[in-house]
């Protein structure tokens, strides 16, 4: 922490702006994979891999991923309403 | 009363820097999703407009904050806050005009400093709160923002790789919309509450309000329905050059380059930085690019942006110590009254020689030319689409 800069706010934006800002949209991901779409996934081109299929484990993970988007941007928006 | 003259003239300037603030931004929240087809572009000004509402009435806790860090409070008077946001609506219209996204809390901040330099010299600016609130956080937040969206896009590139394309076009599409409604979110939260500052402060020098007094009522509703009409306006040219002219884009990245704006900005503001939107938004959709193998990011665009980021604080400060010079010297009222119709004059010359070649919610989308307005079939005949 200096004169100039406020390192501490500076690593906790950097660190904290990592998990919200490119680790919710990667667990979105996870849920958009586990949905999948086993049925139509042979006329894509990159369906090379296996997928898990809207299957009821998929389902349920992809359930859960969405879960933890919607609300961890339910508390970004409590922090806002809150401090401002 | 003489002075409440000039106040009503500052109160509607005011509000009308509010309304540029929200067509120059309306493309930081929403660019991405009209560029990948998320949502159709005349809904996601709209939903972006009414999100800027909300957001300026979630938060009311800034009242004078972004002035009263950056210059002598007690040396402002009505013409010197006058003279700083004509200084701001100028470089917005014109940054506006040109397609390049630029920051409008840096184009009124610059505005203020250049009329408080005109009116009272170099010791009414406090230099030190100017780099340390402004100039630092408006390096690094881009450069941050760029970092998060690129490992975001990496990473959801990598999670989803095998996953057909069409259903992960369809889900990412829904978690961008909810993204960038964050972020239009965060946007009416911090911009709205700049203008009611503006204001504010304008109230405390005219003796209107007492010192220290948070933003009346009828302050914070002007500002938001300002900030949110000039969003739903549109701000086409701005909001094509976000999302065509710097990446492709696709939804995935759209997703993750408003997920690490909205992350930024408001973990910034939760510790006390008001940094612009836009040069967060600019940075995380560049990001988006860096992060995704193969894609080509237009550097010479994002560099024009660089460059108008950089004269946008001594510009509009120019533009501002300008208009101090000109209101100061013609005097009183008369004075105001004289740069408020110029000031109108200028903004409506803008707008009509916009329409000469106007970008609007129909030929937002078209392919990239290397320039802001697409190369259109002569369609004289059609009446072009409000900007």
């Amino acid at each position: 922490m200096n004169n100039w800069i406020n390192l501490s706010a500076l690593w906790r934006i950097v660190g904290i702006g990592l998990l919200a800002g490119a680790g919710l949209p990667a667990i979105f991901a996870v849920g958009v994979r586990a949905l999948g779409s086993g049925s139509d996934a042979a006329t894509d081109d990159v369906a090379g891999e296996q997928v898990i299929g809207a299957t009821r484990t998929g389902i349920a993970i992809a359930g859960l991923c969405f879960a933890v988007v919607l609300a961890a941007s339910g508390y970004g928006i409590y922090l806002i309403v809150r401090a401002g | 009363m003489g002075n409440d003259f000039v106040l009503v003239l500052v109160v509607v300037t005011a509000l009308a820097f509010d309304f540029t603030n929200g067509f120059n931004d309306a493309g930081n929240a929403m660019a991405t999703s009209i560029a990948t087809r998320a949502l159709p572009p005349r809904v996601a000004v709209s939903v972006a407009g009414v999100l800027n509402l909300i957001g300026a009435f979630l938060s009311l806790s800034v009242a004078a904050t972004i002035a009263s860090g950056l210059v002598q409070t007690n040396l402002v008077t009505l013409t010197v806050v006058f003279a700083g946001l004509t200084g701001g609506i100028l470089w917005n219209l014109t940054t506006w005009f040109l397609g390049i996204p630029s920051s409008s809390s840096h184009a009124l901040i610059g505005g203020v400093i250049g009329s408080t330099l005109a009116a009272a010299g170099a010791h009414g600016v406090k230099w030190h709160g100017l780099v340390q609130k402004v100039i630092i956080p408006a390096v690094l937040s881009p450069i941050i923002a760029l970092g998060i969206a690129a490992i975001g896009t990496y990473l959801v590139y990598r999670v989803t790789r095998g996953v057909n394309r069409q259903a992960r076009t369809r889900g990412f599409r829904i978690g961008q919309i909810g993204s960038a409604s964050m972020v239009s979110l965060a946007h009416g939260t911090n911009d709205a509450q700049k203008t009611m500052g503006i204001i504010t402060l304008a109230l405390i020098s005219n003796h209107t309000l007492a010192s220290g007094a948070k933003a009346p009522f009828w302050v914070v509703l002007s500002c938001a329905l300002a900030i949110a009409l000039g969003t739903c306006a549109g701000g086409w040219r701005v909001i094509r050059t976000l999302g065509k002219g710097l990446i492709e884009i696709d939804a995935p990245q759209g997703m993750a380059a408003e997920s690490s704006s909205a992350a930024v900005i408001l973990l910034s503001s939760h510790f006390g930085y008001s940094l612009s939107t836009t040069h967060v938004a600019t940075g995380s959709i560049l990001g988006s690019g860096v992060g995704k193998a193969g894609a080509e990011v237009r550097w010479s665009v994002a560099g024009r942006m660089a460059t108008a980021w950089v004269l946008t604080l001594p510009a509009a400060g120019t533009v501002g110590a300008l208009a101090y010079f000109a209101t100061h010297g013609i005097g009183g009222s008369a004075g105001v009254l004289v740069m408020f119709v110029l000031v109108g004059a200028g903004s409506a010359a803008f707008y009509w020689r916009s329409r000469k070649n106007a970008v609007s919610a129909k030929n937002v989308n078209d392919a990239w030319g290397g320039a802001i307005v697409p190369v259109a079939p002569k369609t004289k005949t059609k009446t072009p689409v409000s900007v």
